[in-house]
């Protein structure tokens, strides 16, 4: 690890093995950009650039109005986009409200069933999707929650409420206890305590959860696609259905793909200190 | 920094955070402490019997003959297990589903601990790229594979000249059954690599420094501390990356529904499109639920095993630690 005692040979070596770790760094970067450079690039191309074309062309944001209808000729991404937004933001304020306190609970008592609700919401993450979506399929068209808002966040559940509960448990794990009995023992009530002391202190971590669980349910696909048809239709479903049809113009699919993927990539900026504990569902703390 | 099993997260060494009698304010009646856990997590757990219903539903589907052209289904005992486990395109789906996420998990995990240990080097170059590192897991998986589908289609995709320029002329995007599935396996790696590599390199960033001083004392080359010290202490870490991964990938749809449909043929048909074409595409619903659980007691079992190597593996980490 250290070549301050090494000879000038061994220093030679590590000049060349930091090179070579450079370009095998450079290498996969390259493989890792591409398709975004690329989607970026065929996203601005007229149509007659697409097949003649790679780099050098006269970008245009014609296909970006088109996408959105700007140029008159009528369009639902925007309402599809709009529906991404109302469902994941309903899914994580419902996994927020009731995933609150269960994690709190289960990072700070000891209660029978604590580890059995605990690992039933780790299940969710973990089974197969299909799974719920036969059942939820036959019993939304029962109930009228087919195609709806509603059906949408309650069934995204299965994403963002296994994620808030692990990770904020992780977090109120963390807090020291004894904080709270300072709290307490001023003559605050739990509730109280929890409010004034926990939650301004954790504030941080719940909001990265939550942008966390936003990023995961926008980015959902087997749900709506599968249990919406128009009207709480996703973008990323929407997405896919650009590409189906007869004529299909690859620089329209383009501009709905990059439109469609820039909310979660915005979002990530924000949560770089909590990804690695976020990703792991609290098992690493990052 | 430290790797926890969940239920490691265990409350035995906090007494402090359990219910202490005269630490409470006297307002608060004895049986309605007792029962304040209980209390915060109902909603929690009537989420859950909302969700476990329409599982207990769907499995109870198994044991009947449920579709859309058959709405009052008879009861058909275990016909629909002993009919898929005896057809050919279960298996076939079962070989696929299995080789996509054992090539697809241990791809990642090379590549991933690669991509962190170069990362970890540090320098200018290390620490511009460890930003981009997460780009293509924020993508949705679904967008991703569209965007690869768009790059390796012969019209306007790069692949296709990016491969002529290194001499490959019969260049069929994923037309043939075996590229249908590299390519599959590509864009699993792509989007999922950083993932390994994040939690990796958050593992390199933890491991403790005095091993790594002492072996360099004794001279030791950079293999036998590579062997020796560095994978041995980082693999509680990198293998909490692994079972995610390979859980994730047996169940994956989006990216192979997204690239290839499942084609060409049935070749990178998985369980979960198999019983997507069944149950959604064909309203065959008992018959695709019947697929669905097994493939949940597949992930199921592998879960359990894994898990349990991992907290052995923790403990004899822990247990060296001491």
């Amino acid at each position: 690890m250290s070549t301050e005692h090494a000879g000038p040979e061994v220093r030679r070596k590590s000049r060349i093995a930091g090179t070579a770790a450079n370009a095998a760094l450079i290498v996969y970067f390259l493989f890792s950009l591409l398709p975004i450079v690329f989607i970026i690039a065929l996203s601005l191309k007229a149509d007659r650039d697409q097949t003649t074309t790679y780099l050098w062309f006269a970008p245009t944001l014609d296909n970006y109005r088109t996408v959105l209808g700007l140029d008159g000729g009528g369009s639902s991404y925007v309402r599809f986009f709009l529906a991404s937004l109302t469902t994941s933001v309903g899914a994580v304020l419902v996994s927020l409200v009731i995933g609150v306190p269960a994690a709190y609970a289960a990072a700070r008592y000891r209660f029978k069933g604590s580890d059995n609700l605990m690992f039933t919401l780790l299940s969710f993450r973990f089974a197969p999707e299909l799974l719920v979506i036969i059942p939820l399929a036959v019993i939304y068209r029962q109930l009228g929650l087919y195609d709806t808002a509603v059906g949408m966040i309650w069934v995204l559940q299965l994403v963002t409420m296994p994620l808030v509960v692990w990770i904020l448990r992780s977090f109120f794990a963390d807090f020291p206890v004894e904080l709270e009995e300072a709290a307490l023992l001023d003559g605050y009530s739990r509730r109280r305590a929890f409010v004034k002391v926990v939650l301004p202190l954790v504030r941080p971590g719940i909001a990265a959860v939550c942008l966390l669980a936003f990023i995961f349910a926008w980015n959902n696909f087997i749900f709506p696609f599968t249990l919406t048809s128009s009207s709480a239709q996703t973008v990323t479903v929407s997405s896919l259905a650009y590409l189906g049809g007869n004529q299909v113009r690859f620089n329209l699919v383009a501009a709905g793909a990059v439109m469609a993927a820039l909310p979660p990539l915005v979002l990530a900026l924000f949560i770089q200190r909590y990804l690695v504990r976020g990703l792991s569902f609290g098992a690493v703390k990052g | 920094m430290s790797v926890t099993t969940p239920s490691e997260v265990d409350h035995d060494d906090t007494p402090a955070g359990r219910e202490e009698p005269g630490s409470r304010p006297p307002t608060v009646s004895r049986r309605r402490r007792r029962l304040r856990p209980y209390t915060l997590a109902v909603p929690a757990v009537l989420l859950c019997v909302g969700i476990l219903y329409p599982f207990f539903v769907g499995v109870s589907y198994t044991v009947f003959n449920f579709s859309a052209a058959n709405p009052n289904p008879a009861f058909v005992g275990l016909r629909n297990f002993a009919e898929i486990t005896t057809s050919a395109p279960f298996w076939n789906s079962v070989r696929v589903t299995g080789s996509f996420a054992v090539t697809a998990t241990v791809v990642e995990t090379v590549l991933g601990v690669g991509v962190a240990l170069l990362l970890y080097r540090g320098g200018i170059l290390g620490k511009v790229l460890e930003r981009a590192l997460i780009v293509p897991l924020m993508v949705a998986p679904i967008l991703a594979a569209i965007m690869w589908k768009l790059l390796l289609l012969p019209e306007v995709g790069w692949v296709r000249p990016l491969l002529a320029g290194l001499g490959v002329t019969d260049y069929t995007g994923t037309d043939s059954p075996l590229w249908a599935f590299i390519w599959s396996v590509v864009v699993d790696a792509w989007i999922y690599t950083p993932f390994v590599a994040i939690i990796a390199l958050a593992g390199l960033r933890s491991l403790p420094a005095s091993p790594f001083e002492a072996a360099a004392v004794d001279g030791a080359g950079w293999w036998f501390t590579f062997r020796r010290l560095t994978l041995p202490m980082l693999w509680p870490y990198v293998f909490v990356a692994v079972i995610f991964r390979l859980m994730d990938s047996l169940k994956m749809f989006d990216i192979i529904f997204g690239l290839t449909t499942g084609g060409p043929g049935d070749s990178t048909t998985t369980l979960q499109i198999n019983a997507y074409l069944e149950s959604i595409s064909y309203a065959r619903y008992s018959r695709g639920i019947t697929y669905m659980v097994v493939l949940w007691a597949a992930v199921y079992l592998i879960s359990m095993v894994l898990v349990g190597y991992l907290r052995r593996l923790q403990n004899r980490t822990a247990g060296e630690a001491t």
